[in-house]
């Protein structure tokens, strides 16, 4: 590997700008605390610098570089505040697979700057493949837990409208907002269909919806960052799944006691 | 049960699907998706507790995450999060809201504390496999390399 390459100065704070990007769209999209630090760190030894440290927290990258003999070479200092967004996995693979394919020497920093460029506008499925994979989820776990098929086929309308609302609505909610209202508005339209007689268990009907709403990304993350040791992260993980989970549930709640109180029938 | 193992399947792919997993895994997804179920059922019917079929299914749902992270050379978390989703208490979220505003307090707190327990199961199963060194799974890869 062409070493010499990057002891100057700026390009070992290139090669941290880079590596700190990286790390960015893994953390920002769902990844493990270990699997950001280790890819961070991969890149940057791949590339030739030798002193780098990286603390990684569930919203936050601190990254710190620079050989403490030689002064003269400059320092690199960087942290960058990371926000929790929806999570995209496929840029994490591809995020894991150019790591990879770093350490083995294939690309020039240009190179690597572009293809992280890439992978960062890396789009998921187009809206109508996620509205209609919220349905079959939907009517999936519906038929899962118990509901009856024309249960699921309510559910899997549901869903659909479920998904709609949240491409329509859900990037200008704040998460507990936009879970608390997708819970109400899933209740709504579920008891809707039911009292017109379409769908056999309303319960089942309703359960088999709010999945899509599951936050299963920060709860997973959130139990394997603990498992790994990173305990600040895996908390604030598994306080924001519960939080979602908490929203989720006042949503469906306030819906059922507002219909009760109208005089609806029991349900 | 063959019914509810597809329904499973087509859950888990569906929410892959959601989190964005590339076309390509979505097979693996829904297969571990599909068997975690399965066996939860199949031992709750031998006569397992909910609770400790949840706990070996989600360990049979982590392992094979991790044997197909090692195959396809990709995170594990592509499988695990979407292979869990069929075990996560949904129902007991629903069923905890419901009881509480219908002020059904003694009932509420029972299903709430089920899906904790459930929760708790989960969380045990992930971390019993991810213990396991990684060893146990890079025949695979060593032989790529």
């Amino acid at each position: 590997m062409d070493q010499e390459k990057h002891t100057s100065a700026q390009d070992v704070g290139r090669v941290l700008e880079l590596a700190t990007e990286a790390g960015h769209i893994l953390l920002e999209n769902g990844a493990e605390i270990y699997r950001v630090e280790e890819t961070m760190k991969r890149i940057s030894t791949a590339l030739g610098v030798e002193h780098d440290d990286f603390f990684v927290l569930s919203n936050g990258i601190f990254t710190t570089g620079g050989d403490p003999e030689h002064r003269n070479r400059g320092v690199f200092a960087k942290v960058k505040y990371i926000p929790v967004k929806g999570s995209q996995l496929n840029r994490v693979i591809a995020v894991n697979q150019l790591s990879r394919e770093i350490s083995e020497g294939k690309y020039t920093l240009d190179e690597i700057e572009a293809k992280l460029d890439e992978i960062r506008n890396l789009e998921g499925y187009p809206a109508w493949a996620q509205i209609i994979a919220s349905g079959f989820g939907s009517g999936g776990f519906c038929y899962l837990l118990g509901g009856t098929l024309l249960d699921s086929l309510m559910a899997f309308l549901t869903g659909l409208l479920l998904w709609v609302y949240m491409l329509r609505f859900g990037r200008r909610l704040s998460k507990l907002v936009r879970n608390l209202l997708g819970g109400a508005l899933v209740t709504l339209i579920c008891i809707v269909f039911y009292s017109f007689h379409a769908g056999d268990n309303l319960d089942y009907m309703i359960i088999g919806t709010i999945m899509p709403l599951v936050p299963g990304v920060s709860f997973t993350n959130g139990v394997r960052d603990i498992a790994g040791g990173d305990y600040l992260s895996g908390a604030v993980r598994l306080l924001d799944a519960m939080l979602i989970f908490l929203s989720i549930a006042i949503g469906v709640g306030t819906v059922i006691s507002l219909y009760g109180r109208m005089g609806g029938v029991a349900l | 049960m063959i019914g509810k193992t597809i329904g499973a399947i087509l859950g888990t792919v569906a929410f892959a699907l959601l989190f964005g997993v590339p076309k390509k895994y979505l097979p693996y997804c829904g297969l571990i998706g599909g068997a975690g179920w399965l066996a939860y059922e199949l031992l709750v019917e031998a006569g397992l507790s909910p609770v400790e079929a949840t706990v070996v299914a989600v360990i049979l749902v982590a392992f094979s995450s991790r044997y197909c992270a090692v195959f396809c050379e990709c995170p594990v978390t592509v499988f695990l999060i979407s292979g869990i989703f069929p075990l996560v208490p949904g129902a007991g979220i629903y069923r905890t809201a419901y009881y509480l505003v219908r002020n059904e307090k003694y009932l509420a707190l029972q299903s709430g504390y089920r899906a904790v327990c459930t929760v708790v199961a989960i969380v045990l199963g992930i971390v019993i496999v991810h213990e396991l060194p990684n060893r146990f799974f890079g025949i695979v890869k060593s032989r790529k390399k």
